[in-house]
């Protein structure tokens, strides 16, 4: 299935996917392409399964029904080599999730070295690269903890980019920040998207998300109420429902 | 991917999350342990009541030609290093206790990581095997693992003999094992799933997220525990000298028994209890004194 993506189809094809926690049904029939290059939003309120929708795509959940494809790669199958999944798709949390017990620069390079075998010192150089790339030059041999969210953040993306991802997942990623960190963790995602980078991200930011998305998806209880760019998306609202939940937010 | 955990609750003390880095020991903490206002109180009133008692008695008997105090200075080396040529005393108490606390910490950590395996049966052996060993009596153990395993065994014409204090500690390790089950199985439960997602979508394997990132954090929050664990092993190794191995206790008694006066009874006894004491209390100090660092760590 891998061999026959080419670049002109989706790098991620989402059909009718279904996903349920015991008897709740948190996912009912999403579908969506993306494609490469292209920087997709998923706005909604809590509870709507944005999170689940996009940890579904990194496998870190099961779905019960439909397809996920990753650059040809189909997600729903009991024989997902999970490696080269991930190898694709590189994620980034809500809350952090640096290893606490590494300084930044070790956080970076411990998925190249341990998981993919690379040369420590070719490993290092990168990582020192991304480090900067992610303007923390400097903090380098800080905790975790020594750090503060938005740095921790920025650290936790270069942790993703230093597998050389083809996607970053960004799951509410700025929603545990205070104020004043948000702007240099967005920076850092808008730097990402103007080199390219297929980016989806769960945001409640909807003044970056109308800047940077070039897709907005609007979900309410598990299915997609409404789509478009941001433009039309954010002025010609039709469903009462995105008008509503617009209403609240802006 | 995610931690298996059979039952998240848990009766050991959990300690909150800690950042490394702000941690640093050094030897400091040592000189400001051994000048510590609450270890010299307490040594103190153990000597002071010591003398009081000792002075009691010399009074009593000392017209008879021996004080307590000589019968005491007489005993000790008996007490502490056991018969000459032979293995036993105090010296065997602390021996034991090392030796049982090392193979209880090693089989506890392997079946603390069953406890937390994706695979059912392992998972449901293990909570079965920690259960049964943390709730069993101590001395009930020590009997059955006395009768059970044979005095000698043989290795083709080779005889292998069991001593009675190597039987002891082998059944004095399985509580520490199961105690040291639940630490492990509990530190593990206490770290954020969060790790667990996060190394997963770095490609880690279950193995690899373990041994790599989950474990070396638990390793601070399992020390504490750990340490009290070993001072209750400790003060209850004299448990031993029910099954006539010759430790600290059953050699005072012998001492006792040899004198054949009742009154040395209280002196004598006092006189190994602060030898535990004196090896133990430092211990349950320093676990205090690591407690509060990871508790101030937050």
């Amino acid at each position: 299935m891998t061999d026959t993506w080419t670049p002109d189809q989706p790098i991620i094809s989402i059909k009718d996917v279904h996903k349920s926690f015991g008897n709740l049904e948190v996912l009912k029939g999403i579908t969506f392409d993306v494609m490469k290059g292209e920087v997709v939003c998923v706005i909604g309120p809590s509870g709507s399964g944005k999170s689940t929708l996009i940890r579904c795509i990194n496998a870190l959940n099961e779905i019960q029904s439909g397809s996920i494809k990753v650059e040809g790669l189909e997600v729903n199958s009991p024989n997902l080599d999970k490696l080269e999944l991930r190898k694709k798709v590189g994620m980034v949390f809500q809350q952090y999730n640096l290893f606490p017990h590494k300084t930044a620069l070790e956080n970076v390079m411990m998925a190249p070295v341990l998981v993919l075998k690379q040369e420590p010192a070719q490993v290092e150089k990168r990582a020192r690269a991304l480090i900067s790339k992610v303007r923390l030059e400097g903090k380098e041999n800080a905790y975790p903890g020594e750090l503060s969210g938005g740095q921790q953040q920025r650290v936790a993306i270069a942790r993703s980019l230093a597998m050389n991802p083809d996607v970053m997942l960004f799951d509410e990623v700025t929603a545990a920040l205070d104020p004043e960190t948000v702007k240099e963790v967005l920076v850092t995602i808008k730097d990402l998207a103007a080199e390219g980078m297929t980016c989806i991200l769960v945001t409640h930011e909807m003044g970056f998300a109308r800047e940077i998305a070039d897709h907005i998806y609007f979900t309410d209880r598990g299915v997609i109420v409404e789509h478009g760019p941001p433009a039309t998306f954010f002025k010609k609202a039709k469903d009462p429902r995105t008008r509503e939940f617009l209403s609240q937010i802006l | 991917m995610k931690p298996v955990l059979h039952n998240t609750s848990t009766d050991l003390p959990v300690l909150l999350p800690f950042r490394p880095g702000a941690t640093t020991w050094d030897a400091r903490d040592w000189a400001g342990l051994a000048t510590s206002k609450r270890f010299g109180l307490a040594l103190a009133l153990v000597l002071i009541s010591w003398l009081l008692i000792d002075t009691a008695y010399a009074q009593m008997v000392g017209a008879q030609g021996q004080t307590v105090w000589e019968t005491i200075v007489k005993w000790t080396p008996l007490m502490f290093l056991g018969p000459e040529g032979e293995f036993g005393g105090f010296v065997l108490n602390i021996v034991v206790s090392f030796i049982a606390m090392a193979l209880g910490t090693f089989l506890g950590l392997w079946l603390g990581l069953g406890q937390v395996s994706p695979n059912r049966f392992i998972r449901r052996t293990s909570w079965a095997i920690t259960q049964l060993f943390r709730n069993s009596p101590w001395l009930v153990l020590l009997f059955y693992f006395m009768l059970l395993i044979p005095f000698f065994i043989r290795v083709g014409d080779t005889r292998i003999e069991i001593s009675g204090w190597a039987k002891a500690t082998f059944a004095l390790s399985l509580p520490i094992m199961a105690n040291v089950s639940e630490i492990v199985r509990g530190s593990i439960a206490s770290i954020p799933t969060g790790q667990w997602d996060s190394a997963e979508s770095l490609a880690f394997s279950r193995s690899q997220t373990l041994w790599r990132i989950i474990l070396p954090q638990c390793i601070k929050r399992m020390i504490p525990p750990w340490m009290n664990w070993y001072c209750i092993l400790t003060m209850s190794t004299p448990l031993v000298s029910i099954l006539g191995v010759n430790d600290g206790m059953t050699l005072t008694q012998d001492a006792l028994a040899a004198e054949g006066r009742s009154e040395y009874l209280i002196p004598m006894y006092l006189w190994l209890m602060s030898w535990f004491f004196i090896y133990s209390y430092p211990i349950a100090l320093l676990t205090r004194k690591l407690e509060n660092r990871f508790a101030v760590n937050q």
